[in-house]
């Protein structure tokens, strides 16, 4: 029997580490989860969030700092006594039992009536839509169905936490956008705490309460979705989140504002920190726009069609490559001006 | 273009025939004049014997204790030492899955192996002998009045068994163990199961194919034991052995016909144990040990 129940306030990690040999996968993070919100822990490849998730799990023991469920001390509990639920990246259904007894292990591991075990499994399987596949083994389904299993095995025990490893990354396209709808529409309607680790800003935008920036085995930023999008607290960060223009520049405030100097371009910029002379400005394509008289001299490389709008990238007259959206139609060739609004250049010291 | 007017060459490569097949040659020559030929010459020379009819050499077998009761007795040495390895074979292999430094210990396991069974079997003869380190250990710190008859009997047959199967059925074992994905007890322990319960439901059911499969092979080796049932045993008595009956009738009567039919009759009990085996496999689950994309 689990020793957490659903009835928490909060996950608290603690300045947790872990080391690998000299090798510091997870350096500081401290992070609270309240119950029922949905973290997402976001980064590239290899930044550590999966270490960090598999620390939260117990399947890792943490090598600095603690893990607190409200006043009782968890990274000494393994992950048998924890209660978390998990979702692999490669789902890890059990390949020898069908879809049914997958989602009732964890009932049978607490030693639940054979009754209160059907009928809780037959409550998961219909909230992830899959009565029908009950007894069917998982090699014999789909990868979104394997997907729905895994969830449900999940869920059924009511984890006070549920934990999630890049869990759409092994579906295609149309499937995630799918899952990313189910995901979001299980945890509203449970109201189970998540996290959930991502490397697409766009997932974890579209599906979390909150998000975490992981770099290099470090917090970046902590944020919603709207602070981190719009607010960026670091270039890396930035870029992470769509930035994709990042122009080394000039900074200098003047009485009109903070003026940035690109190349031969000059535009006006927000001061994301204390900034002045050399600095990064940051620009998402989408802000960045043709117009007659816009202050930077390109000319269009490449554009291509994405049905509302082109997408293209042009080369300044210093090298620097632009990547820009525009409504109407341009072609690879041609002079073109760029403006971008004043708050949505955000300038960065260095 | 239907397939009638395809080219013989096309049609033959839509059947997977194509020059690599001509590769696959040498190997069936090999097993035509290797296996399946001296198989039936056997076959039939087991049913042309020196005289009686078509069946005296069966009958003569079944009849006479002395030759009928090496079945049991072989099995009596094979089974136990199959069970054993294989039993053994399983936690070792599970600890040693995850070891970083599993090279060593692998290269060490397998050298018995690499000795062959005499080297095994001479060493063994020394090390238990009356008069060998075991014997004047125990006999020094008064651990036993009398020497410790291991050798020239049942246990000296299954000691050697034991030294120079296990690496054989650790090595398939490992094999077999690092085959299912780690993920799946990870996902047995989040949900709450300890790691007895973790072994019986998730890693035993995912091994069982390859434990058959290791047991299978396990039995041949042991079943047809030879030089350690004649240099380690008594092979006049508790470890006479079907094979020993067998060279016998060969090499000491020099009745090939007879030696024949006992061989087919050892291929007889490996075959139906075999089978046994397999068939049971097919009732618990035959699938891969992972599950991936579907």
């Amino acid at each position: 029997m689990p020793i957490t129940s659903r009835d928490f306030r909060e996950l608290r990690l603690d300045r947790i580490g872990r080391d690998f040999g000299q090798v510091h996968a997870l350096r500081d993070v401290s992070l609270t989860v309240g119950r029922g919100e949905f973290v997402a822990l976001l980064g590239p490849s290899g930044c550590g969030k999966s270490t960090a998730l598999n620390c939260i799990a117990g399947l890792l023991q943490v090598t600095d700092g603690a893990i607190w469920l409200d006043e009782r001390r968890l990274d000494e509990v393994g992950p048998e006594d924890r209660g978390f639920g998990m979702v692999f990246q490669n789902y890890a259904l059990f390949p020898h039992m069908t879809v049914r007894r997958n989602v009732g292990f964890g009932l049978v591991t607490q030693g639940r009536p054979k009754a209160e075990i059907a009928r809780r499994v037959e409550q998961a399987l219909a909230l992830v839509r899959l009565e029908t596949q009950a007894d069917k083994l998982p090699g014999q389904l789909s990868g979104g169905q394997q997907q729905r299993v895994a969830i449900a095995r999940a869920i059924v025990v009511e984890p006070p936490l549920v934990l999630m490893d890049e869990p759409l990354s092994n579906l295609d396209a149309k499937l995630r956008l799918e899952m990313r709808a189910e995901i979001r529409r299980i945890h509203t309607m449970l109201g189970c705490s998540t996290i959930y680790v991502t490397h697409d800003q766009e997932e974890a935008l579209s599906l979390a309460d909150r998000i975490l920036v992981m770099i290099d085995g470090q917090t970046r930023q902590i944020g919603t979705p709207e602070e981190l999008y719009s607010r960026p607290a670091h270039p890396d960060v930035a870029e992470f989140m769509g930035y994709r223009n990042l122009f080394r520049c000039r900074a200098e405030t003047t009485a009109d504002g903070l003026a940035v100097t690109i190349g031969a371009a000059r535009l006006w910029g927000t001061a994301m920190d204390a900034v002045g002379g050399a600095a990064v400005a940051a620009i998402r394509p989408d802000d960045l726009r043709p117009t007659g008289d816009g202050p930077i001299d390109a000319t269009v490389e490449i554009a291509e069609y994405h049905g509302r709008d082109f997408y293209a990238v042009a080369r300044g007259g210093d090298g620097t490559e632009l990547y820009f959206r525009s409504p109407m139609r341009v072609n690879p060739g041609e002079p073109v001006r760029l403006a971008a609004p004043r708050d949505r250049v955000l300038v960065y010291a260095i | 273009m239907s397939i009638a007017t395809m080219s013989l060459r096309r049609r033959m490569r839509e059947r997977g025939l194509d020059a690599v097949t001509l590769l696959v040659i040498p190997g069936v020559v090999f097993v035509l004049a290797l296996f399946i030929y001296p198989f039936l010459y056997g076959l039939v020379l087991s049913f042309t014997p020196k005289e009686g009819g078509w069946l005296a050499n069966y009958q003569k077998f079944f009849s006479d204790s002395f030759l009928y009761d090496t079945i049991y007795l072989t099995l009596q040495i094979a089974v136990p030492v199959t069970l054993l390895n294989t039993v053994l074979s399983v936690p070792v292999a599970l600890r040693v899955r995850l070891l970083k430094r599993q090279r060593l210990l692998t290269t060490i396991l397998v050298i018995p192996i690499t000795l062959g069974t005499v080297m095994v079997a001479e060493g063994l003869l020394t090390y238990l002998g009356p008069r060998g380190w075991l014997n004047r250990f125990l006999l020094e710190f008064g651990l036993t009045d009398s020497p410790v008859r291991l050798i020239h009997n049942y246990w000296g047959v299954m000691l050697s068994l034991v030294i120079t199967g296990f690496p054989f059925t650790f090595l398939l074992t490992l094999s077999y163990i690092t085959g299912i994905d780690p993920a799946l007890e990870q996902a047995g322990a989040m949900l709450g199961a300890r790691a007895r319960q973790r072994f019986f439901r998730i890693l035993l059911p995912l091994l069982a194919p390859g434990l058959a499969i290791t047991l299978a092979l396990a039995f041949v080796q042991a079943f047809t034991v030879f030089p350690s049932a004649v240099l380690l045993g008594a092979p006049a008595g508790p470890t006479r052995v079907i094979s020993i009956v067998a060279y016998q009738a060969a090499f000491e009567q020099y009745d090939y016909s007879l030696a024949s039919a006992i061989a087919m009759l050892m291929a007889g009990v490996q075959v139906i144990i075999i089978v046994a085996l397999l068939g049971a496999r097919t009732l618990v689950f035959r699938g891969p040990a992972s599950t991936g994309k579907g």
